[in-house]
């Protein structure tokens, strides 16, 4: 009994903690916060319209039936994959600088599957039947529907990185250490199931043979060399300013080794996309459409060819400045290379993987997709939430990880 | 020993969990609803008068809606003859007419394709946008698409909700109460024969046919997904199809495949019948011919 009403009392600190961090900031903090949640409120009243009118809003007709919004889920998904990139080295190979920024990656995973399973409610006709794929009241036609392994994988990363973040937090929030027996085998755990939420979603597309661009078994090990990329340039930003803003300590070479395994990955990126277009191009079947529709335009029909080439540049450019390593290691040219990654890698995701893929039609007719104002609002606020989630659980995680935030232990138990 | 108060926690938690269960059991049984195919033959039936008293106020005229089962030893397959068709496209409005598509935001559930005499049946010189003053235009053929009622559907495999499935006479149905609207169908089906309520659909209350099936033309809601039924309401009763009616060149034909005397079972047997894209191993039950 004694020890539940600790538990209660202790909790009841932790949360009252972390709303007092969350409400105490800087101008620069509440700007940010403003700015976020003028996002969330004109993508709130988009959405509104949407779920009014219907899905007619949006520029998706029944030949392109898919667009902005599943693009970005895919690019988010990726996102939330790169979290493994610094696990991978930090509790594999022991490498120290590291470790002590997995839980960062963490965070970003989860607001990144928060953004994904929004991104998918919003798209969806729908979303108050979202329960339908719940069993047991629902159904969820498992193993059948790629779509249903979606589901699952994409819950059990989410749960994953929720239980060991929070846990670590937590521990460290009463001041003990985090115990090994939980985490250990949960981050080794969070390793395939990152690599398998990236690889199912790869699946979704791969496996329709009705769409020739994405009926390519090169798709789920191009998407992966992808994610490797756009994951950590994120992060890479966040790192930067947390060691500018706060006490914590960065090193230069844990950020010099992420933009070195993010040129690996561009690398790999580029040659699985160049030898893509190489067997379209070369063999030139009537498959090409889709490939030709992105890079080059069909007849009059260009609106992407910018957004193509665009693209290839950013990644390219990415690719050289990450590759040299005196020119990652000078602060300007780090960002530019971290910007072009994942802008590069956004575009490639956005506009490059859904659209292409549905145009022309599966019966010739080329409708041009480009999103409406909705789509665009609405997209903006997913992604409004999802970095106010992940500002405010820096907020809480930061201090305490440097020890400025933490349970007071004194005589009277709680508080002053 | 402590074996009282031990049996007393036990106790308690085989209350909580006995009310649990049973609390469950009314939410899974009780209410809600659930996809039509699962429900027993008596919810059924009050789930269709209630669908009957809501389109019938919506409407303001009496409207059926059938359960028809699938007829046993039945199943159906078509077949078009495409040196037959002339493109006049009334097979698309009697097809509209029949099955209550919504006409604005205006939905079609076949799609002729006009296609040019040296090309073949190439998709991508496909036009389904031709105007001609008058068809068939000279050098050139006709080649209608509806859903193709496939035996290995890609779009029934691929929704997550079992929302869509192939009845036993071969017709792939869709349950407009419980797909979510994913469209993950639409991206699957090769023959974009899936069509998407984006908006309300609406019909006008004097041109809505109220002779319906649970499975077919009954009104739909906006957001999800429809597609030719075969004309569900309407081969169950022993009719044809609003389309194999309607066309004036005789270039449509409908039967039951399982029948040897049918006339689709003549035409699969004797004539030079293809399936579209058949590299994809979809399987159609909608053949095409060349009649002449």
């Amino acid at each position: 009994m004694r020890l539940r009403v600790g538990t209660v009392r202790l909790f009841s600190q932790f949360v009252g903690g972390s709303i007092r961090q969350v409400l105490r900031g800087p101008a620069a903090y509440w700007a940010w916060l403003a700015v976020l949640l003028m996002l969330i409120v004109s993508g709130g009243r988009a959405y509104l319209g949407q779920v009014q009118d219907g899905l007619i809003v949006t520029a998706m007709r029944d030949p392109v039936s898919w667009g902005f919004y599943i693009g970005n889920f895919t690019f988010l998904v990726g996102v939330a994959a790169a979290a493994v990139v610094l696990v991978v080295p930090a509790y594999v190979y022991d490498w120290g600088p590291i470790r002590e920024i997995v839980i960062f990656g963490e965070l970003l995973a989860i607001s990144a599957i928060m953004m994904c399973l929004l991104f998918v409610l919003v798209d969806i006709g729908r979303p108050e039947r979202f329960w339908h794929l719940l069993p047991p009241a629902g159904r969820l036609n498992f193993p059948d529907s790629i779509l249903a392994w979606d589901v699952l994988v994409l819950n059990i990363y989410f749960l994953i990185n929720v239980v060991v973040v929070t846990h670590i937090v937590y521990m460290a929030f009463t001041g003990r250490h985090y115990n090994k027996r939980i985490v250990v085998p949960l981050v080794l755990l969070s390793i395939p199931t990152a690599v398998g939420i990236h690889t199912v979603t790869a699946f979704l597309y791969n496996g329709l043979a009705a769409r020739p661009y994405w009926n390519s078994s090169i798709l789920a090990p191009q998407f992966l060399a992808s994610a490797f990329c756009s994951g950590p340039a994120i992060l890479l930003f966040v790192l930067q300013l947390l060691r500018r803003f706060t006490r914590f300590e960065i090193k230069d070479d844990a950020i010099w080794k992420i933009a070195e395994l993010m040129a690996y990955a561009m690398f790999l990126n580029l040659f699985l996309h160049g030898a893509e277009a190489f067997k379209e191009y070369y063999s030139n079947t009537e498959h090409l459409l889709y490939t030709r529709y992105w890079f080059q335009g069909l007849g009059d029909h260009k609106t992407l060819v910018p957004f193509a080439w665009t693209a290839v540049t950013l990644n390219v450019t990415a690719f050289l400045l990450f590759i040299v390593p005196a020119a990652r290691r000078n602060r300007v040219m780090l960002n530019i290379g971290c910007f072009a990654t994942y802008a590069g890698c956004y575009i490639e995701k956005g506009m490059g993987l859904i659209i292409p893929g549905l145009t022309p039609d599966t019966l010739g007719e080329i409708y041009e997709y480009y999103p409406s104002m909705t789509e665009v609002r609405v997209a903006a606020g997913v992604f409004a939430i999802g970095f106010l989630v992940f500002t405010l659980m820096l907020k809480v995680a930061v201090p305490i990880a440097l020890n400025e935030f933490q349970l007071r232990r004194g005589p009277a138990g709680a508080g002053h | 020993m402590r074996s009282d108060s031990h049996r007393t926690t036990v106790n308690r938690r085989e209350f909580a969990s006995c009310a649990a269960a049973a609390a469950a059991g009314f939410l899974l049984t009780g209410c809600g609803p659930r996809r039509l195919h699962e429900l027993p033959p008596d919810r059924l039936k009050d789930a269709i008068r209630e669908m009957e008293r809501r389109y019938a106020q919506q409407y303001g005229t009496a409207v059926t809606v059938s359960d028809a089962p699938p007829i046993p030893g039945v199943e159906f397959a078509y077949a078009l003859d495409i040196s037959r068709c002339v493109g006049c496209r009334r097979c698309v409005h009697a097809c509209v007419e029949e099955n209550n598509q919504s006409r604005d935001p205006e939905v079609q559930w076949i799609r002729v394709l006009e296609m040019e005499k040296g090309k073949g049946v190439d998709f991508s010189e496909a036009d389904p946008y031709y105007a001609p003053p008058e068809v068939p235009e000279e050098g050139h053929f006709y080649v209608p698409v509806q859903c193709q009622q496939c035996r290995n559907a890609p779009c029934t495999k691929v929704c997550p909700t079992g929302a869509t499935w192939t009845e036993p006479d071969g017709i792939v149905v869709v349950d407009y109460d419980w797909c979510i609207g994913c469209r993950y169908c639409m991206a699957a089906c090769p023959y974009g024969a899936r069509h998407f309520n984006w908006g309300q659909p609406s019909i006008p209350a004097d041109r809505l046919n109220v002779k319906t099936h649970v499975l077919g033309n009954r009104p739909r809601p906006q957001g999800v997904v429809e597609k030719c039924t075969f004309c569900i309401q309407r081969t169950r009763n022993g009719r044809y199809p609003a389309c194999v009616e309607v066309c004036p060149a005789g270039a449509r034909k409908f039967g039951n495949l399982l029948d040897p005397d049918s006339e689709i079972r003549y035409i699969i047997e004797h004539k030079r019948v293809l399936v579209l894209k058949e590299e994809l191993n979809t399987v159609p039950r909608f053949f095409y011919f060349y009649g002449t």
